[in-house]
């Protein structure tokens, strides 16, 4: 009961503080929406709001977190309601597109100098609608081959002599013969799927195709495509993933990694962190044991090999909460200084102007600099064509690794989509 | 006063007095006030909350509409494509074949297997007590909760089946991953969840089968299986029809144990159900005319269906 008196006591008189206070200086407050469930960045980031409140007395700044599949499901009525964020989590591409033209986002062009001044055009481009800006990127990410070096080691194979598709399905027949099971795939959620697809579309079509297809002058049902579908199912035909890979989600893909039950794991580099939390010892492939590849070239493909598959998220400004305090702390928190806290602690990969110094994590480092060294950053290809075509991508995808659909039939498929969207 | 004005008077009085006579014969005991009173704001109610969502989902089934901002606005009309597609759609015809197993299932084994038990277990007794609780158990965990539970027991390499699959020296077997096993493996879960609600529906209605009935027919010479077939089924009737109804409502309705247990229809949508088949190209896809198309068919069916069982099975049995 003194418990509560004392609650009580303290509430009140803390309300009371709030609105002297609030009557004193005018206080602006900026929300901020994300499916951020890391404890440590997020505290990282709530250092960072403390610093810029205590620049900005007048701007105070409230970090809401929701888990990622509530956020999902709440997002499209949130957008609509008078409770909507500032600012909310998002990645560049389809359902980014369709909200910004729907009116739904604010158009922050004219407010964006600083921004720009401090970010990196290719990132920047990725909230761009038809030239209007209504975002700003927060990170960058990149999909490749996560591998055990150990377990490499144990068969007889080197990462290093990876250097076509056709090395690489000679390393998972190696592997599989050593009695290792070759690749980890979260095959029941198929996203993980579709960057093998995807990544020898681009390899096999290059830039241009995608670009193309993106643009309505190209259509998926090319024969480029078809290769890629026909590649995927040769490495299908070695029958390269764990057991009952089709009821698999990511995350139990990953431990499977992490428990060293697979050489190897196709994934963006948020995966490092997920492999280790979901093995049984909690260390998963750590350190030294973990090895990182590109994904090969294909031979005759017209794809630049250096180009990479993988993601910028960032943040979106909701319709008419564009508004000069919400900019000026996303200039804060985007800033190269707090960008390069962010990347030392090992948290991202920045996409401040020479904040990708900062990343101490050598694994980090090294798809900071395929990132950078890419002539061409796709971004999630699921996610670029919207949810809904995305996920036929998905869906088809795993179905060419069951071999319940050919090559031509399924761009056949996709293509059906893209012209009904 | 004009006379033309005396006999217009006198048929205004005329018609005031017709008016009375019709409000005293119709509203006797206030039947008629109450009906103006209370039937309006139900009325409403119903229409706002019911019927107009309905109406809207039609309309919204013609049209390619990612359900953002206003239909007007961002909506194109595309006639009866939504409803081609459904129809033309391998995995739709899935998960049509896989409510009509549920079914199937219900009517087969699940509604038996609960009327056997239901049989058995009628009678007050404490140990009947017991057992009717224990039967029961399943169907008051709710239906995520259960799913969740299941996966844990098909996991191949931890759960329930990859214990057996150890002791018998057999290959690791992963029924949620196997397009043939995917849905049958639901089946299962379904069986075990429901039949203890169907079997106190049951239970229910034995206990209200007088005793004497059954023991004149035992002071006849009537066998067990003779007091049961002719006696206890055919005055029960009445509660099987109304489990029938209720197992073929909730196949129609079946999703939220699917979710748990499947990730988005299982490998290819081998285990979509009609709802699950709705969410995932509906809302997950954000796709809400074609979503409503398929609202449109469910709520067909389950509209045929409920009529037909209510005038021919159900009208029957009150009479």
């Amino acid at each position: 009961m003194l418990k509560l008196k004392h609650l009580l006591v303290s509430t009140c008189a803390g309300a009371l503080l709030a609105i002297s206070s609030a009557q004193l200086v005018a206080q602006e407050t900026v929300t901020v929406l994300h499916n951020q469930q890391d404890q440590f960045i997020r505290d990282t980031w709530d250092e960072i709001r403390r610093d810029f409140e205590a620049q900005n007395p007048n701007i105070k700044v409230q970090l809401d977190f929701m888990d990622d599949d509530a956020m999902k499901a709440r997002l499209p009525t949130l957008l609509q309601s008078n409770a909507k964020p500032h600012l909310y989590w998002s990645f560049g591409g389809g359902d980014f597109r369709v909200r910004a033209e729907s009116g739904l986002l604010a158009d922050i062009t004219d407010k964006a100098d600083g921004l720009r001044a401090k970010i990196g055009e290719g990132a920047m481009s990725a909230f761009e609608v038809n030239g209007r800006l209504y975002g700003a990127p927060y990170r960058l990410a990149q999909v490749g081959f996560w591998y055990n070096k150990s377990l490499f080691e144990q068969a007889g194979v080197r990462s290093e002599d990876i250097e076509t598709w056709d090395d690489f399905l000679d390393v998972v027949t190696t592997l599989k013969n050593a009695g290792i099971t070759p690749i980890a795939a979260g095959g029941a959620e198929r996203w993980p799927l579709h960057f093998y697809w995807t990544y020898l579309a681009m390899r096999i079509g290059g830039q241009e195709l995608f670009d193309s297809i993106l643009a309505d002058e190209a259509r998926f049902d090319n024969e480029y495509y078809i290769r890629a579908g026909q590649e995927l199912q040769r490495l299908a035909d070695l029958e390269p993933f764990q057991a009952g890979y089709r009821g698999t989600v990511y995350n139990e893909a990953a431990g499977v990694f992490g428990n060293e039950r697979a050489a190897i794991h196709l994934m963006g580099e948020w995966d490092i962190g997920v492999q280790t939390s979901e093995s049984e010892s909690g260390e998963g492939v750590s350190g030294d044991n973990l090895g990182y590849f590109n994904f090969p070239m294909v031979e005759g493909g017209l794809g630049d090999p250096s180009a990479t598959l993988g993601g910028v998220d960032g943040w979106a400004f909701t319709s008419g909460n564009g508004t000069d305090a919400a900019v000026s702390w996303l200039e804060f928190f985007l800033a190269p200084e707090q960008q390069r806290k962010l990347a030392a602690a090992g948290i991202i990969i920045p996409v401040a102007n020479g904040a990708a110094e900062a990343v101490e994590d050598p694994h980090m480092q090294q798809i900071a600099e395929n990132i950078a060294n890419s002539s061409w950053h796709q971004v999630f290809w699921d996610q670029a064509l919207g949810a809904d075509v995305g996920g036929v991508i998905n869906d088809i995808s795993a179905e060419l690794f069951a071999g319940e659909i050919t090559p031509e039939q399924a761009v056949r498929r996709v293509q059906q989509a893209w012209d009904f969207r | 006063m004009k006379s033309v004005d005396i006999a217009l008077d006198a048929q205004r009085s005329g018609r005031f007095t017709a008016l009375k006579a019709w409000l005293y014969r119709h509203n006797t005991g206030g039947r008629l006030s109450t009906l103006l009173l209370f039937i309006p704001p139900a009325l409403m109610v119903f229409t706002l909350l019911v019927i107009l969502p309905i109406a809207e989902s039609g309309v919204y089934s013609f049209y390619r509409w990612n359900g953002f901002i206003a239909l007007s606005e961002s909506g194109r009309w595309v006639g009866w494509q939504n409803y081609q597609f459904i129809l033309q759609d391998p995995v739709f015809h899935r998960a049509v074949w896989n409510t009509t197993k549920i079914v199937l299932i219900s009517l087969l084994i699940q509604l038996p297997l609960a009327m056997m038990l239901a049989l058995s277990i009628a009678s007050k007794s404490s140990i009947n007590s017991l057992f009717r609780l224990v039967y029961f158990l399943p169907f008051i965990l709710a239906d995520v909760v259960a799913g969740l539970i299941w996966r844990f027991i098909y996991d191949g390499n931890f759960g329930l089946v990859a214990a057996i699959t150890q002791m018998f020296g057999l290959d690791p077997f992963y029924p949620l991953a196997d397009r043939a096993w995917a849905f049958n493996a639901i089946l299962v879960v379904v069986v075990w969840k429901y039949f203890g609600y169907h079997m106190m529906i049951y239970i229910a209605g034995l206990q209200s089968v007088p005793n004497d009935l059954v023991e004149a027919a035992r002071l006849d010479g009537a066998s067990r299986l003779q007091i049961i077939f002719r006696i206890k089924l055919p005055l029960i009737m009445p509660a099987i029809k109304l489990s029938v109804f209720f197992s073929v409502i909730g196949a129609l309705q079946f999703f939220e144990m699917a979710m748990p247990l499947v990730t988005a229809g299982g490998p290819s949508g081998s285990a979509h159900t009609i709802v699950t088949y709705l969410y995932e190209f509906g809302i997950v896809r954000s796709r809400i005319g074609f979503g409503s198309a398929v609202a449109v068919v469910l709520f067909l069916a389950c509209a045929v269906f409920a009529f037909f069982y209510q005038r021919f099975v159900m009208a029957r049995s009150s009479s």
